[in-house]
């Protein structure tokens, strides 16, 4: 069933390539919004209005390719059990809005799972692109190309004035959410990052942590994304984020590399401590795992650690979110068994790496 | 930085709200921001839920008149949807593509709200069905450029860019008489 490779692995194929500044970098992803012209959307829809919208897109792109993105996938929503859905949410593929449907509703996703495109979600289409990485530019141009072989047969909402009409009118013009997905350790630990946000925002972007099992950030891990999409280029608008980016990193290493000098053996001790949890425990929270995770990952960047590969972060933040636990468990998990799970496959992750 | 509203969680998202060209920052936890409505599922905007609520609000405590035109506003319905105005600001979404141009008088305050100020789409045009329109920006382009020069008295490239408007209207005209003939 063409259902499984998603699901079995943690870590996208895409992932494992090395990206620019990917010490730093996790992701980049381009998001557009794309309608029908002569639909309904899906909000105010009826059953058959939104199912031709399917079927389209299910006969003329599912086991078709584009440049990189080859055999795409189409999986529709009724067809996959809750626990299913969840894997899907964990590794991005597809949004917590889209995995809440059924009929009518489902995605596109290349065999590189990079691109997945959501139908019948908050818009007919939302097409989502991602790289290694830090590289806003190429996504960009990857995005549009893709966005082009989609409209060969598509006729879709757009307007002079107001440009590619949305559902919501925070989308609408470009239809685009850039983000970029950051690991900053260095900024959280010294509190810098607090004071570097009302600058971000003033550009018309927004901060974001990124969430586990609770309501908070974990990991030391920020989103950044544009709030803005009416009114500037998509082009303008990258630029924006480009410069954010990159001023953080610059901070990020600085900050780095004055932890390391000035912590003498305090950072040198946390990371191998956090090491000790991940490799010994028996029982894990998934907030305490992202704590470790982080300082682990810190670890290898910094060079305290040497024989572990750096999509260890990625690859198990992503394996020890709880859809992913249950489905490599093949059973429904209560939280307490999930911490427990969560500690083994960690453990084993671990030992398989030397 | 503890979250402004609960207090007591880290506050992780940090927001800027533009009302009345005003800009205001809102720094808050997850949890409160889903609670108060800035953010939806998985996405980082407000919610225009809460925005046009506002602005309604805003509106109807102005003048008897406008509060009348604002019911007025209430009543339009869109032909393609069936979508209401109310049922708009009510849902914070639109139903189709038609609902642009039913609630268009609406709009403005909206989106320059939601989008810094601005109201008019400066990005990506359809690569098949925008080709008209590509041509039409890039007229209106060289307009713009020809005052310039009429302004500055650049006449001699005044008058080059002046025949190189005529000809891709020239062209323009030409293909859509083509195109008309073809439909018939
Ligand atoms: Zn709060
Ligand atoms: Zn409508």
């Amino acid at each position: 069933m063409s259902l499984q490779p998603f699901i079995n692995e943690a870590i996208s194929p895409w992932m494992k390539e090395e990206g620019p500044d990917n010490d730093i970098v996790m992701s980049t992803r381009i998001r557009l919004a794309r309608n029908f012209e002569q639909y309904p959307f899906p909000i105010i829809a009826k059953e058959q209005e939104l199912a031709p919208v399917v079927s389209l897109m299910k006969n003329n792109y599912h086991e078709q390719s584009f440049d990189k993105y080859q055999d795409l996938q189409f999986i529709g929503m009724e067809e996959l059990r809750p626990v299913e859905k969840r894997v899907l949410v964990e590794k991005h593929l597809i949004s917590p809005q889209l995995a809440e449907k059924a009929k009518n509703s489902g995605v596109l996703i290349s065999e590189n799972e990079q691109v997945s495109v959501m139908i019948n979600e908050e818009d007919h289409i939302r097409m989502q692109l991602y790289f290694p990485g830090l590289q806003l530019e190429n996504a960009l141009t990857q995005a549009f190309l893709f966005d082009d072989w989609l409209e060969e047969k598509i006729d879709y909402a757009f307007e002079e004035t107001r440009g590619y009409l949305t559902s919501c009118p925070t989308n609408v013009g470009t239809g685009m959410r850039a983000s970029v997905m950051m690991h900053l350790p260095a900024l959280t630990l010294t509190q810098k990052m607090s004071k570097m946000i009302p600058a971000i925002n003033q550009l018309g972007l927004v901060v974001r942590g990124i969430y586990g099992e609770g309501s908070e950030a974990v990991g030391n891990i920020v989103q950044i994304s544009n709030q803005v999409t009416l009114g500037r280029s998509e082009l303008d608008i990258i630029e924006d984020l480009q410069s954010v980016v990159e001023k953080l990193i610059e901070q990020e290493r600085h900050a780095r590399l004055l932890l390391v000098e000035q912590s003498e053996l305090r950072l040198e001790d946390r990371v191998f401590r956090s090491y000790g949890i991940l490799k010994y425990s028996r029982i894990l929270e998934s907030k305490e795992a992202a704590t470790c995770l982080s300082d682990l990952r810190l670890g290898i960047d910094v060079g305290y650690i040497n024989n572990i590969s750096k999509t260890i972060l990625n690859e198990l933040m992503i394996l020890t979110q709880p859809g992913f636990l249950q489905q490599n468990a093949k059973e429904t998990l209560t939280a307490s068994e999930r911490d427990i799970r969560r500690a083994s496959i960690i453990r084993e992750r671990l030992n398989s790496e030397n | 930085m503890k979250c402004e509203e609960c207090q007591e969680r880290p506050a992780t998202l940090h927001l800027t709200k533009v009302v009345n060209e005003n800009k205001t920052e809102i720094h808050v936890c997850e949890r409160c921001a889903k609670e108060k409505g800035y953010i939806s599922h998985d996405e980082y905007a407000y919610s225009i839920h809460d925005l046009l609520s506002g602005l309604f609000n805003f509106d109807s405590s102005f003048s008897k008149e406008h509060k009348h035109s604002q019911e007025e506003n209430g009543a339009l319905i869109c032909p393609k949807c069936g979508m209401t105005y109310h049922q708009f600001t009510q849902l914070g979404k639109f139903g189709c593509s038609s609902c642009y141009y039913t609630f268009a008088d609406n709009l403005n305050p909206i989106f320059r709200r939601v989008h810094s100020g601005n109201t008019t789409h400066d990005g990506k045009i359809p690569k098949r069905r925008g080709t008209d329109l590509k041509q039409k920006r890039l007229i209106q382009g060289y307009k713009e450029e020809l005052q310039q020069l009429i302004q500055t008295e650049a006449f001699e490239e005044a008058a080059k860019m002046r025949d190189k408007i005529k000809d891709l209207e020239k062209k323009q005209w030409d293909t859509e008489e083509y195109k008309d003939g073809g439909d018939e």
